[in-house]
């Protein structure tokens, strides 16, 4: 069926608002909070949104009819009120799969979160889920290895896993900072964490690092007993740098590395995971500016789908915030994105800031890690928020016991496994937790000494990103 | 008084996994942990090994896993009569999920020496 040019200038929904739409199993499904500009139809502002984060652009072009755009547009089929918030509302917008491609969450972000975002009719614009279709998941590498290899390399089984950031995060020496990862381990922790800014400075270059750390995890493995590890952080200055510490770290038998997604970006990242899937090594996953992108209710990206984002490009454990800790965390939004790191089919929920079905088929899951500004009295609380599929990491409740970081290691970990003994032996751990980290702290002198240490510290701000729920 | 002397001496201890850093459970809490793991739907496998070789992935098995079996007695009889035939074995028990293909969890019931 031809058409004739017509050169012009034609309204956005003219084409790009088709309300009698039915999305395809196979389409790529967003779901955009939008702000327009006054006096701008919702419509029209919707629109736009699917114009221009798919095929569309300002005026009609004669080179549109060299193709058949009614197969490659973007439609907006929904539009739905934001509660509690007359000025803003949801658009769903469906995209044909084949605008992708395979495997490329660099192309599907450089789509949907590009040019669009700053467009003049706008005043705000904020992409809140992303529902990915099987036919795209199957494309995507994902983890690298997934929850249940996780555990069987580490050995941990029926609890978290225990962490903690080497601390302070800049400006120990090498051998200082093997010190520091060798006397948490020995203390009871499974894994220890290069800080996010620990790359490769010039107090304390990478290969030294490297080195000294491996001796203290194997050192601690020998005299605990137990599987032990260190996030090595990989995160470089160029790709070519990144795979050479890789290398090292696998040289040295160590058992995962790290790298910073958003920072170092979703191409360098797939690139790792990919190789860690062939050198079966673990990845742990750091999250360093997301705040930049997602906090702010009403432009920018919401975690879950950076979330989603990373469980595609691939790692094996996640920075989620904790909830209760130092960083900004609703419950229940937090419950919706560790859902969809975790299971393999997640219902549309609103009440947990879900809005569509995902199905992640036979992808592996990724463990959500809780860390910043936690201590042994959130334990109760964040054993019974994330659940056993978890990573806990306690930096100053760590170091900052007054009989050093090995003490405080073993008063974290006394009070985690007295928590998951308590909840499997039916107890309610949240209203139980003063008595059941006393009775615990009777057997063990670190843990009395940690909790009398901490016992006033609290973090009660408001959240900021709130749910859109009345 | 001086700064020293309010410091302890931590002192490294070898463990072994899951429950390692709490006191030795009682029968009845060893119990509770055991209907924790059927109520969850997972398999009892009761596994045991000499402590030299604790660090092993594969234990040697006791029997096979109690695939479906939902009571305790039977577990908590199949347990002891591990560590009669192995007393100086470590003897750990298993959830197993097979929905999974993990370990739902495992904790050393007795300690061997």
């Amino acid at each position: 069926m031809s058409k004739k040019y017509d050169a012009g200038v034609k309204e956005y929904r003219d084409t790009y608002w088709t309300p009698e739409y039915v999305p395809l199993d196979t389409d790529l499904l967003a779901c955009f909070k939008c702000t327009g500009q006054e006096g701008v139809p919702r419509e029209e502002v919707a629109a736009a949104v699917a114009a221009e984060s798919s095929t569309g652009t300002w005026s009609t072009v004669w080179s549109e009819l060299l193709t058949d755009l009614e197969f490659y547009k973007g439609r907006c089929y929904r539009i739905e009120d934001v509660p509690g918030d007359k000025e803003s509302f949801y658009a769903f917008i469906a995209y044909p799969l084949d605008l992708f491609e395979e495997g490329s969450i660099t192309n599907v972000l450089t789509s949907l979160v590009g040019n669009v975002f700053g467009f003049k009719a706008l005043r705000h614009l904020r992409l809140e889920d992303i529902r990915f279709p099987m036919a795209f998941i199957k494309t995507c590498g994902g983890p690298p290895n997934g929850i249940v290899v996780e555990r069987d390399r580490l050995n941990k089984y029926g609890r978290p896993l225990l962490g903690c950031t080497i601390k302070p995060k800049l400006g120990l020496s090498g051998k200082n900072y093997g010190r520091v990862v060798y006397e948490c381990l020995r203390g009871g922790l499974d894994l220890t964490k290069d800080d996010e800014n620990i790359n490769s400075q010039p107090f304390q270059r990478w290969r030294e690092r490297f080195e000294f750390v491996a001796e203290a995890v194997k050192l601690a493995q020998q005299e605990t007993g137990e599987v032990k590890g260190h996030y090595l952080n990989c995160t470089a200055t160029t790709p070519e740098e990144m795979y050479e510490r890789a290398e090292f770290a696998k040289e040295l038998d160590m058992p995962i590395i790290m790298h910073d997604y958003i920072t170092g970006g979703f191409t360098a990242n797939t690139g790792l995971a990919n190789w860690c899937r062939k050198n079966g090594m673990l990845l742990h996953i750091h999250r360093a500016m997301h705040a930049v992108i997602d906090r702010h209710p009403k432009h920018g990206i919401h975690f879950r789908v950076l979330a989603k984002c990373l469980r595609l490009s691939g790692g094996d454990q996640l920075h989620t915030g904790t909830v209760v800790g130092k960083l900004e965390g609703d419950r229940q939004t937090t419950l919706g994105y560790i859902d969809n790191l975790r299971e393999s089919f997640v219902p549309e929920d609103r009440t947990r800031g879900n809005f569509f079905d995902q199905d992640w088929g036979s992808m592996p899951g990724v463990f959500a890690v809780a860390s910043g500004g936690i201590h042994v009295w959130h334990m109760p609380a964040l054993l019974a928020i994330f659940g056993d599929d978890s990573c806990l990491q306690f930096g100053g409740g760590t170091h900052g016991h007054p009989w050093g970081s090995a003490a405080g290691a073993a008063a974290n970990r006394v009070a985690l496994e007295a928590c998951v003994k308590a909840r499997n032996a039916g107890r309610e751990i949240e209203k139980e937790s003063r008595d059941i980290l006393m009775e615990a702290a009777k057997h063990s002198p670190e843990l009395a000494i940690a909790l009398e240490t901490w016992k006033e510290i609290k973090f009660e701000f408001d959240t900021v990103d709130k749910l859109d729920v009345q | 008084m001086p700064f020293q002397s309010t410091v302890g001496d931590y002192q490294t201890v070898a463990t072994l996994e899951t429950f390692g850093f709490l006191p030795p459970m009682t029968q009845d809490e060893i119990y509770d942990q055991i209907a924790y793991i059927i109520a969850q739907g997972w398999s009892p496998v009761i596994e045991h090994v000499h402590p030299s070789g604790s660090m092993q992935s594969y234990w040697s098995y006791w029997k096979l896993p109690f695939f479906g079996e939902k009571d305790l007695s039977v577990v908590v009889n199949e347990l002891e009569a591990c560590h009669r035939a192995y007393p100086d074995h470590h003897v750990r028990i298993v959830g197993y999920d097979a929905y999974t293909q993990s370990q739902g969890t495992a904790f050393v019931v007795f300690e061997g020496r």
